[in-house]
């Protein structure tokens, strides 16, 4: 249970077209990410499915069942908020009873229910309040509960953490990526933080501009990115992009090396590329320098935390011959 | 300090603020204290400010002569049941408005408010027909019906606003979870927007209480309101002043009395905490 399938879905407010044309086949069980810049319709996407928008045109799936038309509440999926959304006049057991009064479950079954997810989310302790009273971090747990005791066929969350602080982002990834290893429902994820999006999904959807520019697990998108769109949101930091006579001596119109597949020089002798180096951000673990390569413009390059660098230092660039990723005129992996 | 300097300046404001609520205030109290006076002295050419015979006779004589309670209990039925007929129309509607909106929701919202700028005896003759064919004159029903119309418009445009404040994705949660429309308009909407229901709720029974222009052409003996109930008590030749003011006094006591304890509830918001 749990599959859901996009055909030539098409979606557009007014004159205003959003997503031209996506078709999309997502497993019983998947952890899909989508993934794109700011306003690439992401989340115009997941309300498509969720049914909170109407498709211009196209048609969804869900267990093979045609929903294209149906109700948000009539689908069968549930939907973690960004906002979290949740009811601010009921208390927190209320909410996650919510989806179960709605389809009338007994009070027994829904008593066990919430208390079983309270438990989960260990939230039994606040199962009187109002959502008022509860921390950011907390209220992300009602709405995940609220999403989790109706059993789902899928669940849907749009940027569910990008109202948190950064180390309760780390431990509630961590904590929704368990959940899908426990409950193995589909779980559908927006994000526009790669780092979630690697690090969580099975497969990625990277969109651009409302289209789907690759799907697939996300060391397919590190490995072999499609076309250079990918090649530069996927991965941090971002490659390095060389284009001109330099990109011609590899037979492309433009080449793109990744920050961690230079070897770094000081001396003349074994450097491809020279330049100087600008700002080095030193991790400890890491340290990024950011390099003006003469005739190339600025690169990022990783190395290891050990060795120091400061401001105008000569260094020497050799990309990992086996690394370059080379594309066409359109941007299309060679 | 700031502060200091401005002390002169609030006590200043505070006369005044006084001042012109008392001016406001003035007629009512000279209708509460006529009330209490007998006929003679309430037309006396050398008006008293307290009464000097302070009788209670005229309220004997006003429920005598046009029963009091029958006439109370028609603005009741008639306030309290255009409001709800009016809320139960104007929910729906002001949720359509505020979260299915089309290109056209202004021009409709704009469009129900100019009917409240046409002054009501322009429509007078139609509705004054369609009453009569409809066998709807002097009936509580038809008044109450009329009631609704003319403060839906009112009812609509605040329920509207108060919807606007509400997060949209608290109402898709809802539909998400699995909430048909009466639920979620029933339990998550109307709770979330209890304040402003409730305060829509008030002003609308305040209005439907006092609207007089519809209730009195529309009425004679049996569906009268208090409205209808005053204006039986004036006369050119002022004979009846003082009864005239008890009448007012008696018409006016409930209201001002609800007013009085809603103040609070009125003023009283519910926040969203749940939204970030
Ligand atoms: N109801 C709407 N009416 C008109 N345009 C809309 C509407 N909703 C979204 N859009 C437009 O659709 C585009 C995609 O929006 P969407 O919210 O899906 O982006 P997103 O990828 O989720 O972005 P973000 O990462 O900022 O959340 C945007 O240009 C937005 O302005
Ligand atoms: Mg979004």
């Amino acid at each position: 249970m749990g599959s859901i399938s996009l055909s030539h879905v098409k979606k557009s407010f007014g004159e205003v077209q959003i997503i031209p044309d996506i078709s999309l086949d997502i497993k019983e069980g998947e952890f899909v990410v989508f993934v794109g810049p700011s306003g690439c319709g992401k989340s115009t996407l997941l309300r498509l499915i969720a049914g909170l928008e109407d498709t211009t045109s196209g048609t969804i799936l869900l267990d093979g069942v045609d929903m294209t038309k149906a109700p948000p509440a009539r689908r069968g999926l549930a939907m973690v908020f960004q906002s979290y959304a949740l009811y601010p006049h009921m208390t927190v057991r209320d909410n996650i009873a919510f989806p179960l009064k709605m389809a009338k479950a007994p009070k027994e079954v829904i008593d066990q229910k919430v208390e079983y997810a309270a438990r989960t989310l260990n939230l039994s302790s606040y199962l009187d309040r109002r959502p008022r009273a509860l921390s950011g971090g907390q209220r992300q747990r009602v709405a995940i509960g609220r999403a989790i005791v109706r059993e789902p066929k899928a669940f849907l969350f749009d940027e569910p953490l990008s109202n948190l602080d950064a180390a309760l982002r780390v431990n509630m990834r961590l904590e929704i990526t368990e959940l899908h290893q426990q409950l193995k429902t589909t779980m559908i994820y927006v994000t526009h933080d790669q780092v979630e999006a690697m690090t969580m999904a099975d497969r990625i959807v990277v969109l651009n501009a409302g289209r789907v520019e690759q799907f697939g697990s996300p060391l397919d998108l590190y490995k072999k990115p499609a076309n250079r769109f990918v090649a530069g949101f996927i991965g941090s930091p971002r490659m390095n992009f060389v284009d001109g006579p330099e990109a011609a001596r590899y037979n492309a119109s433009s080449i793109g090396v990744r920050p961690e597949h230079f070897t770094l020089a000081t001396s003349p002798a074994a450097g491809t590329w020279k330049g100087k180096v600008g700002v080095a951000e030193q991790l400890g673990s890491d340290t990024f320098l950011h390099v003006h390569v003469d005739g190339l413009g600025l690169m990022t390059i990783r190395t290891d935390g050990d060795q120091t660098f400061s401001h105008g230092d000569d260094v020497y660039l050799t990309p990992d011959p086996a690394r370059i990723y080379r594309f066409d005129a359109a941007g299309l992996a060679l | 300090m700031a502060r200091a300097a401005s002390i002169q300046t609030r006590i200043g404001f505070t006369a005044l603020a006084w001042g012109i609520a008392l001016l406001l205030f003035a007629p009512i109290l000279w209708t509460i204290l006529t009330a209490f006076k007998t006929e003679a002295e309430a037309i006396a050419s050398s008006p008293t400010f307290l009464p000097q015979q302070f009788t209670l006779e005229n309220f004997g004589a006003v429920q005598d002569r046009s029963d009091y309670f029958k006439h109370a209990f028609n603005s009741i039925v008639v306030s309290l049941g255009s409001t709800l007929l009016g809320l139960a129309i104007g929910i729906p509607a002001a949720w359509a408005m505020a979260f299915a909106p089309t290109k056209r929701t202004k021009d409709v919202l704009m469009w129900m408010l100019s009917t409240k700028m046409m002054p009501a005896v322009g429509v007078l003759i139609p509705i004054y027909l369609i009453f009569r064919d409809l066998r709807l004159l002097d009936t509580l029903h038809g008044l109450t019906l009329i009631m609704t119309l003319i403060n839906l418009p009112i009812i609509i445009w605040m329920l509207y606003t108060y919807f606007k404040e509400i997060p949209v994705d608290i109402l898709e949660a809802a539909r998400m979870d699995g909430a048909e429309l009466y639920n979620e308009i029933v339990h998550v909407l109307v709770p979330m927007a209890v304040p402003g229901i409730a305060s829509t709720l008030l002003l609308n029974v305040i209005l439907a209480w006092n609207e007089a222009f519809w209730t009195i052409t529309l009425t004679s003996g049996k569906a009268g309101t208090l409205t209808a109930f005053i204006s039986s008590f004036s006369s050119p030749q002022g004979l009846f002043l003082a009864k005239l003011s008890a009448a007012s006094l008696l018409a006016i006591a409930p209201i001002l009395l609800m007013g009085w304890f809603s103040q609070k509830q009125l003023v009283r918001g519910l926040t969203f905490g749940a939204v970030k």
